[in-house]
């Protein structure tokens, strides 16, 4: 009962910044929210660990925030810099 | 007895969490967006890998270390987007300081 209501909000937070991402006035904001999208993700991750009864998806989580981690660094530079 | 503590921390940094994409939503300006969408998505990780460590035990090595790799990456990046929209020229939506003079 309890992961299946801890799912739900997941998902509103996730499609709310989904919507941020779809539609943000300028690369800053879609940038943001695709921060804020790969930090729920990790916790996501380590609540299906916590549901499924696995340690493994925590590197799982670990490895997506160091991508989303590198991705926004990069995102970041883009911005100041250009190709 | 212990459970039940973990599942409220999560509880408590999932609402955390729809908190941040409220705001994420309504507020007006990049760096106001910035602002929220660092800060609580920062404690929200936080009481979600603190309430899973109080759940399973045996995993809390790996979640103290996943806990400090967000806290010390994500004011980096929330830092990087700021410094670079600044000097990309994007102004504030309502200016207060400028409003004064």
């Amino acid at each position: 009962m309890i992961f299946e209501i801890l799912t739900l909000l997941f998902l509103i937070a996730i499609f709310m910044a989904l919507y941020r991402l779809l539609k943000g006035p300028t690369l800053s904001d879609r940038v943001v929210a695709f921060d804020v999208m790969s930090l729920i993700s990790v916790s996501f991750f380590v609540v299906l660990a916590l549901y499924f009864q696995r340690a493994i998806y925590i590197d799982i989580a670990l490895v997506l925030g160091l991508i989303g981690f590198l991705g926004t660094s990069i995102f970041g530079r883009y911005i100041e810099k250009g190709i | 007895m212990l459970d039940y503590l973990g599942f409220m921390f999560i509880f408590f940094g999932v609402m955390a969490f729809v908190v941040s994409t409220i705001g994420l939503l309504r507020m007006p300006d990049v760096y106001t967006r910035m602002h929220i969408g660092t800060k609580t998505t920062t404690i929200g990780t936080i009481l979600v890998l603190f309430g899973a460590s109080f759940i399973e035990p045996s995993w809390a090595l790996k979640l103290f270390l996943l806990a400090v790799f967000i806290l010390l990456t994500n004011p980096l990046s929330s830092s990087v987007i700021a410094r670079a929209t600044h000097k990309d020229g994007l102004v504030l939506d309502r200016d207060e300081l400028k409003e004064q003079k």
